[in-house]
């Protein structure tokens, strides 16, 4: 048995601070990159590019998405870490929910009564989520992948947390191409597509995550 | 314990740092923690506590990236220990989780045992006192059978019987299944 802990000790490599963090980037960066392929790629982007970069709900689009990622992959630096707690950071979570809502609240309730059923359905709400929910599957393949080279103690819990940056990447990379430009729309469609994707991350944590 | 923790996190930073010598040390020094660990908790069965050991102690190396350098290194050894136990019964579709925290790796984490106690007191008062303060002789104050049978006028047999009903009754409600001898 003292064999397996001089194996273990020769050649030892040191450790850079910063390796959950960066491991994690990793993985969510390479499965974000293939997804904005993939959605340029197969839907193409919006066709009214260059004026819609004017307006702000094109970045309105990004930014929230982008929000939601930024905080999941900070709780996810700590679910990565055995007895290490996320609910400092997850408290954050509430925060660009609330705030896009309230702003699809008041953009819906200042809305001509005619025009309200357009910003709330647009011409995709159908197919939204589902889209967003089908470009969240890299990202979150890649983040599957770091985390299993890391040591997450609660499955489900990293699992969904993990799904939830992969939603939001997913939302970040199909605005390329949706045209959308309702605050209701984002607030309602696009939310749900990011919480598919993180009750699928819960669903598959336990058995995907186990090291 | 103080001194276990600050002496098992130098050598860990030590061989974060790339010290192999140091971090040997700490590999060797855990191997027995762990051991001790998994003995306690696996009640026997000499072989699957070896095969525990192996696969903590490689997760504790191939992961030690993991480790946060602010955090306590007992608490995140022991995370890894009970992560690894867990996920052993789980397994063998033994429990669902690992009752009875009344002795953390390293005894250093007061709050669990301190929760422990709470529970297994709240189990104990499910239980006739008669029953209750015959555990408390046999298994904590460690008085022979004989003895708390004469100080109570019973046979030793019933007394037996009596701990042994009572403490399957604690298992019960403490959500373990009753120890099987294979």
């Amino acid at each position: 048995m003292s064999d397996l802990a001089r194996q273990l000790s020769s050649d030892l490599a040191p450790v850079q601070r910063g390796l959950v963090l960066r491991r994690l980037l990793f993985g969510l960066g390479g499965g974000l990159a293939a997804s904005i392929v993939l959605v340029l790629l197969i839907l193409g982007p919006r066709p009214d590019m260059s004026g819609a970069m004017d307006t702000a709900m094109f970045w309105m689009k990004l930014l929230y998405p982008l929000s939601l990622v930024a905080i999941a992959l900070l709780a996810a630096e700590r679910l990565a870490r055995p007895a290490a707690s996320a609910r400092s950071r997850l408290a954050w979570l509430p925060l660009p929910f609330v705030l896009v809502a309230l702003l699809a609240l008041v953009v819906f309730i200042l809305a001509q009564p005619a025009a309200r059923e357009t910003i709330l359905m647009g011409q995709s709400a159908r197919v939204c989520p589902f889209i967003v929910l089908a470009s969240a599957v890299p990202p979150l393949a890649g983040l599957v992948w770091a985390m299993r080279g890391l040591a997450p103690t609660r499955l489900a819990e990293t699992g969904a947390v993990i799904g939830l940056a992969a939603g939001g990447a997913g939302a970040f990379a199909y605005a390329w191409h949706c045209t959308e430009a309702g605050a209701p729309f984002l607030a309602i469609w696009y939310t749900l597509g990011i919480a598919a994707a993180a009750l699928l991350g819960g669903l598959i944590g336990p058995r995907t995550l186990r090291w | 314990m103080q001194t276990a923790e600050a002496d098992l996190k130098a050598l860990m930073l030590a061989g974060l740092a790339g010290d192999a010598a140091a971090y040997r040390l700490l590999l060797e020094s855990l191997q027995q923690q762990l051991a001790a660990f998994f003995r306690r908790r696996l009640a026997g069965d000499l072989s699957e506590v070896d095969d525990l050991v192996q696969e903590a102690l490689i997760a504790i190396h191939t992961r030690r990236g993991t480790y946060d350098r602010s955090q306590l290194f007992t608490a995140w050894t022991y995370a890894i220990a009970r992560y690894k136990l867990i996920d052993h019964f789980r397994r063998k579709g033994r429990a669902k989780s690992v009752p009875l925290e009344d002795q953390a790796l390293f005894v250093a984490d007061e709050s669990s045992s301190v929760e422990a106690r709470l529970d297994i007191e709240r189990a104990m008062a499910t239980l006739p006192a008669a029953t209750q303060s015959l555990i408390r002789d046999i298994k904590l104050r460690e008085f022979s059978n004989a003895e708390a049978a004469a100080s109570r006028n019973m046979s030793e047999t019933a007394a037996k019987v009596a701990v042994h009903r009572g403490i399957k009754k604690l298992m019960t409600f403490l959500g373990a299944e009753p120890e099987k001898r294979p």
